[in-house]
């Protein structure tokens, strides 16, 4: 509370950019966690702005109606004030500023956010991903792959999790030889097992090799890999990052694979750029979206200056390229980039996403980003900012893979369980703080910080709200919820997610969506179901009927058939 | 003439047919009058059925004698035969080509098509201006519907019948008119039930370099405000083009002779600006190699999309000064019949929800662009490929159908028909078995005898087993104004039209049908309780003996 300054103004004006005309008075409100805007409407329509959302605020040159003060929030969203009191302006300015920058963990918000979950909810909470769960659905551990403890305590590799599945055929020794020979111990690690083919994605970061360094041991836990896929005699190592990146690197010791020392592997980089350059992309494109009334050219003269969409795509055709590898080929995958937790991750999981239909359902998305992105030490405290530290190290890479799953659902309406509410949902809670799962920058972190007694899990309230994040069109047995998704990667198939950078504007926000009335639709038919099961009657079934509802309200109707003629 | 004389080569076996998302088929070319048919000799089925005058271009090119002609469709398609023998393939060529381009409008196909169906209902027949007047006239008393254009001398690109304002009698329209660039005087191109405003559309006033005016001229515009209102002009062209006009003769209303009328210039483009522009889209859709940063410059460099919001925002603002500031509007621009179609049909789209069903909008391209005039034979006689120089065509009823389409995106539910019926204009509109696109007016129409010899669109449209294909599941009844966004990130391209034939729409076309699924299954699941509830209601009144229902 020492940093509230005034805790509440009145009079205060929030602006619409498009219509200034249309602003609402109204009194502005700080607390220790939010910015609220309370309407002096009869509706007393309430604004809440998380202080941790909030990526800055700038007060413009103050003018006789007042001292405008411009809040950008990191989920895109803008809130334009006028507050009458150049004074109070600058109040709210100073301990904004101040709030929306926590110095430690213990300032963020999921330590005082209390959803009045009793101790044991809150513990089983806690539990509903389970990534050993995850890899048994894989089918692992099997005869070639199985559990290593050699991470126990986090002795190997600080920022990877405990629990590490390897080949069986790799040896201890190589096993801590391999670890020895990547950055920062990130040795490869199995990511995801395609039953399907045997073929699998591991995941590194870089191997020490400099101009000239090799390791028997890295070599051996390569072809262990290999190995692990018993119908084939090859491997790729897929570089994601340019290969002039690749290069430079080995001048510090660093770099890739050289494919003379390595058994059957091919090297293929494919040009994702670093966190540095997606970070001035982003906000290029941000800016775009700041521009006051932009023609069509600013607008697409913009989009393309960012290079926003070229980004995107080359991360989609990353995935695709090791989707492709994996499932047609049935060759096993290694990826990495410098230290393997950004590129790898997007990499890795949009591949998953791409050739498992699990990962493409509510619960599996979740498991997914458990997976790839939580317990492979992807930093999100550093990359999403949740304190104030080195502003380098901010990126938007879980923006980007979030984008490329909206960009497939643009391409295959009907293969995604959740829709596009959910992953800007996930977006904004990556950012939030307001739950535990996101803080920190890997597992041992996280540990070290007891997340799991102190703050709450936000997938099991995803999961209650699911019915918000349903994709109407998606059916289990629809042909597109099936096997590997094929996208196309033509620059024109890429568009500008208007849902996520659009909605600096109100005006711009979509008037009608027809997702929301299908799914009224949907609701509505499911009262009706309820309604017709209570009269016992049952539907006459039709084409129509069945492809539509394959729910458990179907077996209903079916096992009250015998007593139709009560009615 | 004969067609004959212009098939040389009348039949090739062996050639093979390339087409966008299709299996190869080897098989017989045949040529007819107006169509290029392939068929697969396995089946005798027809796997190509083209019409010669939806055909735009053709390349030929020759690698020893097999040779390969490039047919480049007005519907944005391209497809590949493989002909073997260089004398069969440059017969046909030049056959394809020749009969792509014929000049005479009595040779085109509609004049030859009999159709399949039975004309229920004659498309011809449907709408008829003395009709939409009565309808008028259960608003209004304010309106006639005058027959000064009877014989089409006062104003050829019009109709015979034309609405004005009551108190304007004939001969002041023949004054106004000889005011108007090709005669086409003020005439009410909507009325707004909801507050008595009004939209006129003409062509520009001829007040040339020394600034004429006509009395009734201004008469006529000022009829239609009311007692001490305003209303607004809008001039589709920019102030300079519009200055420019004047020393062809045209011009713009001098607020001097004008003082009631506040008049607002937007930047619509001329038709020939317009056609470069499509060229340059279908162009840079095409090349699938193009790099993200190429596909975006090229895309912003065609200028459509630019088109495309320039037409929504001139629109929307005719629709704000009739249903916000309750204003009458006047909308034109040179001629009269592009830029200002384009923007009292969008106007309507916005206001008037009638515009929004089948039946509505069918009316309003008849009222609005068949018979208001826009010439369709010109400015459709060539598509994105056309190579030479451009004469009179432009796609500017594909513009004002892409502005269609973005409202419609925006407005998923109020619209009774979907995309489908928009892609089937455009295709109609390009080339056709029917007469309703033939000829570049209503005076023309009826020279060539078009509702005698040939078929209305609207009839084979109207029939309900067509009907389907063209009908918006989601479609809720909406009498509310619908005001689009036209901020660049809520216009898209129109992939259903510019990518159609470079990606597959299986996925899309899943999601369509799962939608139809979801809603009739909702449908059925709404009967079946209905009748249920209606059943129980019975039983409860205990009227007497059980009735079926």
């Amino acid at each position: 509370m020492e940093h509230i300054r005034t805790p509440k103004v009145e009079n205060v004006h929030m602006i619409d950019r498009l219509t200034p005309r249309k602003s609402t008075a109204g009194t502005l409100y700080l607390s220790s966690t939010h910015t609220i805007f309370v309407e002096n409407s009869e509706a007393r329509k309430e604004t809440w702005v998380l202080h941790s959302l909030v990526y800055n605020v700038e007060r413009l040159p103050t003018n006789p109606s007042g001292s405008p003060l411009l809040i950008r929030c990191k989920n895109f969203h803008v809130y334009r004030l006028l507050i009458p009191q150049e004074k109070d302006c600058l109040d709210v300015l100073a301990s904004l500023t101040r709030l929306s920058r926590p110095e430690c963990y213990g300032e963020l918000f999921c330590f005082s956010f209390n959803p009045n979950l009793d101790k044991e909810l809150r513990e089983k909470a806690w539990g509903f991903i389970d990534l050993k769960a995850e890899f048994s659905r894989m089918g692992i551990p099997s005869n070639l792959w199985h559990v290593t403890a050699a991470n126990h305590e986090y002795r190997l590799c600080e920022t990877y999790p405990s629990e590490l599945f390897v080949p069986k055929s790799a040896f201890p020794a190589v096993i801590v030889g391999s670890a020895k020979f990547r950055s920062r111990g990130r040795l490869p690690v199995l990511s995801y097992f395609h039953r399907d083919t045997s073929a699998s994605i591991c995941r590194s970061s870089q191997p020490l090799s400099g101009f000239s360094a090799r390791s028997a041991d890295d070599e051996q836990m390569l072809h262990a890999i290999m190995k692990s896929n018993p119908v084939s005699e090859l491997m790729y190592v897929v570089d994601t990052r340019p290969k002039l990146n690749a290069m430079a690197n080995r001048a510090t010791g660093k770099g890739y694979e050289n494919e003379d020392h390595y058994t059957n592997i091919k090297l293929q980089f494919v040009g994702i750029e670093n966190i540095h350059v997606m970070r001035s992309s982003q906000q290029k494109l941000v800016d775009v979206g700041e521009l006051p009334a932009p023609s069509m050219s600013d607008f697409l003269w913009g989009l393309e200056n960012s290079g926003w969409l070229k980004h995107i795509k080359a991360v989609l055709d990353a995935g695709v390229f090791i989707a492709k590898a994996v499932a047609e080929d049935g060759v096993s995958v290694l990826v990495h980039c410098s230290d393997g937790w950004d590129r790898t991750a997007q990499a890795c999981s949009l591949a998953s996403v791409l050739l498992d239909p699990y990962y493409r359902t509510i619960k599996g998305l979740m498991v997914l980003i458990e997976k790839d992105w939580v317990s492979f030490g992807h930093k999100f405290s550093h990359r999403y900012a949740h304190l104030d530290g080195d502003p380098k190290e901010v990126s938007p890479v879980m923006d980007q893979f979030l984008e490329c799953v909206w960009q497939l659902m643009q391409q295959f309406p009907c293969a995604f369980e959740f829709n596009e509410r959910f992953l800007i949902q996930l977006h904004t809670h990556i950012y939030s703080c307001q739950y535990g799962n996101f803080i920190g920058n890997c597992q041992k972190e996280r540990r070290d910080l007891r997340l799991q007694e102190r703050t709450h899990s936000l997938w099991p309230h995803l999961w209650e709200n699911r019915a918000e994040y349903t994709n109407p069109l998606y059916r289990t047995d629809h042909s597109q919820t099936q096997g590997v998704l094929k996208p196309l990667t033509t620059a024109y198939c890429f568009k500008f997610w208007k849902g996520m950078y659009g909605h600096a504007d109100k005006s711009v926000a979509s008037h009608q969506s027809p997702a929301d009335c299908l799914n009224a639709v949907r609701e509505e038919s499911q009262q009706l179901e309820e309604e017709l099961s209570a009269h016992q009657e049952v539907p006459r079934e039709t084409d129509a009927g069945q492809e539509t509802c394959p729910t458990e309200g179907e077996e209903n109707f079916r096992g009250e058939e015998e007593d139709q003629q009560a009615v | 003439m004969e067609f004959a004389e212009l098939i040389k080569t009348p039949r090739v076996d062996g050639v093979v047919l390339h087409r966008p998302f299709m299996p190869t088929v080897e098989g017989t070319l045949c040529l007819t009058g107006h169509h290029l048919i392939l068929s697969s000799r396995q089946d005798n089925t027809e796997e190509l059925w083209l019409l010669h005058a939806n055909i735009d271009s053709i390349e030929k090119r020759f690698v020893g004698s097999l040779g390969t002609i490039i047919v480049k469709c007005k519907d944005l398609r391209v497809i590949q035969l493989d002909i073997p023998g260089m004398e069969e393939c440059l017969n046909i060529a030049n056959s394809i080509e020749a009969l792509s381009t014929l000049d005479s409008v009595s040779l085109m196909y509609p004049f030859f098509y009999r159709p399949l169906f039975e004309v229920i209902e004659d498309g011809w027949q449907l709408f008829v201006a003395e009709e939409s007047f009565k309808d008028l006239e259960s608003m209004t008393d304010e309106w006639r519907l005058s027959e000064v254009n009877k014989d089409f001398r006062v104003c050829p690109s019009y109709p015979s019948f034309l609405t004005v304002p009551k108190d304007i009698d004939d001969e002041s329209l023949c004054k106004a008119a000889s005011f108007r660039h090709g005669g086409r005087f003020p005439v009410l191109s909507y009325y707004h039930k909801k507050n008595g405003m009004v939209m006129m559309r003409a062509a520009q006033p001829l007040i040339g370099t020394n600034g004429r005016r006509c009395k009734e001229d201004e008469k006529l515009i000022n009829a239609t405000l009311c007692a001490g209102k305003r209303g607004y002009i809008i001039d589709t062209r920019t102030i300079a083009v519009a200055q420019q006009a004047k020393a062809r003769g045209g011009g713009f209303e001098q607020e001097a002779n004008y003082p009631q009328w506040r008049r607002i210039h937007k930047a619509i483009e001329r038709s020939n600006v317009l056609q470069d522009s499509l060229i340059k889209l279908v162009e840079a859709c095409n090349d699938q190699s193009h790099s993200m940063d190429r596909w975006l410059s090229k895309l912003e460099a065609s200028n459509w999309q630019s088109n495309v919001k320039e037409i929504l925002t001139t629109a929307c603002l005719a629709a704000q000064c009739i249903d916000r500031e309750g204003a009458s509007v006047l909308v034109h621009g040179t001629e009269g019949t592009d830029s200002t179609l384009q923007v009292t049909s969008l106007a309507q789209i916005i206001l008037d929800p009638t515009c929004r069903t089948i039946r509505g909008f069918e009316a309003l391209i008849e009222r609005e662009w068949l018979q208001a005039g826009h010439p369709f034979q010109q400015r459709c006689a060539q598509s994105a490929y056309s190579n030479g120089k451009p004469r009179s065509e432009a796609p500017v009823f594909l513009l004002f159908l892409d502005c269609v389409w973005q409202i419609l995106r925006q407005f998923p539910c109020s619209f009774q028909f979907n995309e489908n019926l928009l892609i089937m204009l455009f295709e109609h509109a390009y080339a056709s078995q029917f007469g309703t696109f033939l000829g570049n007016c209503v005076a023309e129409r009826v020279k060539l005898q078009l509702s005698q010899k040939t078929v209305s669109l609207w009839s084979w449209v109207n029939r309900p087993q067509e009907l389907q294909r063209f009908l918006n599941p989601l479609y809720e009844p909406n009498n509310l104004v619908i005001w689009p966004s036209v901020a660049p990130q809520s216009l898209l391209l129109w992939e259903g039209v510019f990518l159609r034939w470079n990606r597959s729409t299986k996925c899309l076309d899943e999601a369509c049908q799962e939608m139809v699924h979801i809603i009739e299954y909702n449908k059925e699941l709404q009967n079946k309780v209905n009748s249920l509830r209606r059943q129980l209601a019975q039983l409860e009144t205990e009227d007497g003996p059980l009735q079926t229902p």
